[in-house]
């Protein structure tokens, strides 16, 4: 509505004098990393929308044999993959907790919290990594099958996405080792956690599609009419 | 966190003290854009040199030697790719964008100066990756600039080994580079724009980059998308886009994928593509023709409501490249409805610009010459796009040289209109000097009548049904009266080729030599051409940043005595005409010290 109300100012009349310094907010209380990173999320879900979509139109073609459903199909129990959500869920609770704990000003808990992101979330790199040598192992390799193909593309994309985050948080604490400053380090680890967050709505989103079984394919595609 | 660009007094610490700070890896963002510019320029001459080579051999066919069918292939495929993603995207965006963006909005530089500049090194590594594909084994991709699959990755085709796979790899760093500067374009409009400078008194150049950069970092995904699938089915053996195939006698291991898949992933970049150089160039030669002809924009609120109403519907739009490919007459036909829906928006933005001309105190100058020119190809090639969207028109045209025709008017030729008229009206601001102005109209003369001596026939051509994309002909067929006419636009491309030279003459010429232009040579009312400074210093606006108090077009406002009113001009300074008669009387030609160039 603000923004309606906005787009249909009319600029050419005149303002009555003193009113436009009125009209803008103080710039202190602009942020626009946040304003960034929010763009940011909405090109990777594209990406990700992208990726999905050509997921469930190839799905539908003959030789596409779903990872999941039968009981002889690695992800129909995917155990590996439950513990590496959990791991992720607890980077994102770690970032949370240190956000809260810079708020705070407590410094030794703010190191615990992000000390404990930092290892779930390598912990949860690492642990995808093995589950594509299981998969492999098991002979379930990259062009075996179009769903093994996006089982690795999706997988490798998602984790990217991650240590591209790790990359960040650890230029944030090499910055506050330089110059402490835990009002910007707290806003800045608010958008840490906020991108923790997105990444684990985005793996679970992931999660539910490539462990999903044929049929559920077959009934997106066609809701989607693929 | 305190950031430069909305920092009323600027840390000092910030400034660039050595010669590489400065001008190499400087985060000023117009010397990013200066580099920007640069790249895209030089690039852009490859890309023509390039177009030159095709044109010599559609016009005199088995006359050179050193053309041979895989040359021609590699040059329509790296000809297109470059003109359209390299200089184009480039020029407008990292170009015109870098630059425009933080001094018409009041801001000292770019929100994250550091990301602009890693934006920068990025769409070089890009461009090299992308030229360096001319050296490799093979050649350069030659699968035509849409890259289809399956052709594109198989033997047979020119460049189906290193040169695809390094025209993918070019093409992610590309969108890696753009990612990084589209942010900053949008959080800088978004987050620092001066203070009084609502989002509708923005002229409508940010307008038009701004909805543009949204379009980009919405649209290049699925180009990113369909470049790692590509990759994947041509490095890993997987099979995305790839069918079951018997290659040179031999079955191959792909099976089952589909290549209209890529052709959906494509166009759903790449139609939103061409909107992404169009909506700067409207921006732009709106700001242009209002300043030229004395007179606020015709339908401001119009103008910006088109604008988004044309990157909204530019996404709805797509599978109008596809009907040849096949598919659900329904889904022909809704696409053939938005395609023509998309023409309202558009055709309303030619209105105003005429409109904006209608009783305007026009100065002929070269801005505004390559401005009314660019009505004049839109519109031309506008109008051939209404015949193209039609499912049945479409089929019989898709692959002749109306075709050619009607992209290179619309997209081609239109947003370099705009961008030489850019270049000669913002020039003066960005060296301080004007460009020669009897070069200027030389070079304007012979690229506007010359691009209509190339593409008008062209069109004629498609008609006759000479295909697109074929080295030869032969001698029966197509009649000898194409092949002449086949010729005649072979000479006409090389002269207005050889024109750009005079341009590029001009400009090294007028950085050195031109006539010093001032401050504010065309009496515009936008902020960039308020500065203390020409060019603008190191952040922009010395100590205080600019408020500002007015839209960006109060050009010729009755009882007022200049015939414009700066946007950081308060109400209070305004010098009115001393009574209302008065008024009346020079409301039509308050021409002020207008400081054009003499010839």
């Amino acid at each position: 509505m603000n923004l309606l109300h906005k787009l249909t100012e009319k600029p050419w009349l005149a303002q009555p004098e003193g009113a436009e310094l009125a009209l803008a907010e103080d710039t202190s209380l602009r942020f626009p990393a946040r304003t960034a990173l929010k763009f940011f999320i909405a090109i990777v879900s594209v990406l990700f929308f992208l990726f999905s979509i050509t997921f469930l139109s190839r799905s539908q073609f003959p030789n596409f044999q779903a990872l999941a459903g039968e009981p002889w199909l690695p992800l129909s129990h995917p155990s590996q993959l439950w513990f590496n959500s959990g791991l992720l869920l607890l980077a994102s609770v770690g970032l949370e907790l240190a956000k809260r704990q810079a708020a705070r000003q407590r410094v030794n808990g703010l190191v615990l919290a992000l000390g404990f992101a930092v290892i779930c979330s390598i912990g949860f790199v690492i642990g995808q990594y093995l589950v594509w040598l299981q998969l492999s192992g098991m002979g379930f390799t990259i062009s075996a099958n179009p769903a093994n193909s996006y089982f690795y593309l999706l997988t490798a994309v998602h984790a990217l996405h991650l240590l591209g985050g790790l990359l960040a948080l650890a230029r944030l604490i090499y910055l506050f080792g330089e110059r402490p400053n835990l009002a910007s380090l707290q806003q800045n680890l608010s958008l840490c956690a906020l991108y923790w967050h997105y990444l684990l709505l985005l793996w679970l989103f992931l999660f539910t599609l490539l462990a999903a079984p044929a049929d559920a394919y077959r009934a997106i595609a066609a809701f989607c009419g693929l | 966190m305190n950031y430069t660009a909305i920092a009323d007094r600027p840390d000092e610490s910030h400034h660039p003290t050595t010669f590489v700070t400065k001008y190499i890896w400087s985060q000023d963002h117009k010397v990013i854009a200066i580099q920007y510019a640069g790249t895209a320029i030089f690039v852009g001459l490859i890309a023509l040199v390039l177009s030159g080579m095709m044109r010599l051999q559609l016009g005199f066919p088995d006359s050179f030697s050193f053309i041979n069918p895989s040359d021609y292939l590699q040059f329509v495929t790296m000809h297109g790719m470059i003109m359209v993603i390299y200089l184009l995207t480039a020029l407008l965006l990292g170009g015109f964008g870098n630059y425009l963006i933080p001094l018409m909005l009041g801001a000292r530089d770019m929100v994250f100066p550091y990301l602009n500049m890693l934006s920068y090194w990025t769409y070089l590594l890009s461009v090299i990756v992308l030229l360096a594909s001319f050296f490799v084994p093979g050649g350069p991709a030659g699968a035509g600039w849409t890259l289809y699959p399956p052709q594109s990755i198989l033997q047979g085709t020119p460049g189906n080994d290193m040169g695809i796979i390094m025209m993918l790899a070019s093409l992610g760093i590309f969108i890696v580079a753009f990612t990084m500067g589209g942010l900053n374009y949008v959080t800088t409009v978004l987050q620092a724009r001066a203070k009084g400078m609502t989002l509708m008194r923005m002229p409508l150049t940010i307008w038009g980059i701004f909805v543009a950069t949204i379009l980009g970092l919405l649209a290049f995904p699925a180009l990113l998308v369909s470049a790692i699938m590509m990759l994947l089915d041509k490095l890993v053996g997987t099979s995305f886009f790839m069918p079951a195939l018997v290659s040179l006698g031999e079955p191959l291991s792909y099976q089952g994928g589909s290549p209209i898949l890529f052709q959906h992933l494509f166009w759903f970049f790449g139609h939103p593509e061409v909107y992404i150089v169009a909506l700067p160039a409207f921006g732009m030669v709106s700001d242009v023709i209002a300043t030229h002809a004395r007179k606020n924009i015709f339908g401001y609120r119009m103008m910006v409501w088109a604008i988004v109403a044309i990157g909204g519907l530019s996404f709805l739009v797509w599978a109008h490249h596809m009907y040849v490919s096949g598919m659900n007459p329904y889904f022909g036909f809704f696409f053939a409805t938005t395609t023509l829906i998309i023409a309202v928006p558009t055709a309303l933005k030619v209105y105003n610009w005429v409109l904006t001309l209608w009783r305007g105190n026009i100065h002929m100058t070269l801005p505004m010459m390559f401005a009314i020119g660019f009505i004049f190809t839109f519109t031309h090639g506008g109008l051939t796009g209404l015949f193209l969207g039609n499912v049945v028109v479409d089929l019989p045209l898709s692959d002749t040289y109306f075709v050619v025709g009607h992209f290179h008017m619309v997209m081609g030729v239109s947003p370099i209109m705009v961008l030489f008229a850019a270049i000669y009206h913002w020039f003066p601001k960005i060296t301080g000097r004007f460009l020669n102005t009897s070069l200027g109209k030389l070079h304007f003369w012979i690229t506007f009548l010359g691009t209509y001596a190339i593409y008008l026939p062209m069109h004629y051509l498609g008609f006759l049904g000479v295909p697109r994309r074929y080295f030869a002909m032969g001698a029966d067929y197509i009649p000898e009266s194409a092949q002449t006419l086949n010729a005649s636009i072979t000479v006409s491309a090389l002269i207005v080729g050889l024109a750009q030279l005079v341009f590029i003459a001009n400009l090294l010429w007028s950085i050195f030599r031109g006539q010093p232009a001032g401050d504010n040579p065309w009496n515009a009312t936008t902020l960039e051409w308020q500065t203390a400074t020409t060019p603008p210093g190191h952040g922009n606006w010395g100590a205080e940043l600019p408020v500002v108090y007015r839209w960006a077009y109060d050009y010729s406002v009755p009882g007022v005595k200049a015939d414009f009113i700066p946007q950081n001009c308060p109400q209070s300074a305004v010098e009115l005409v001393a009574d209302e008669r008065a008024a009346a009387d020079v409301s039509g030609e308050r021409g002020g010290p207008y400081n054009e160039p003499t010839a």
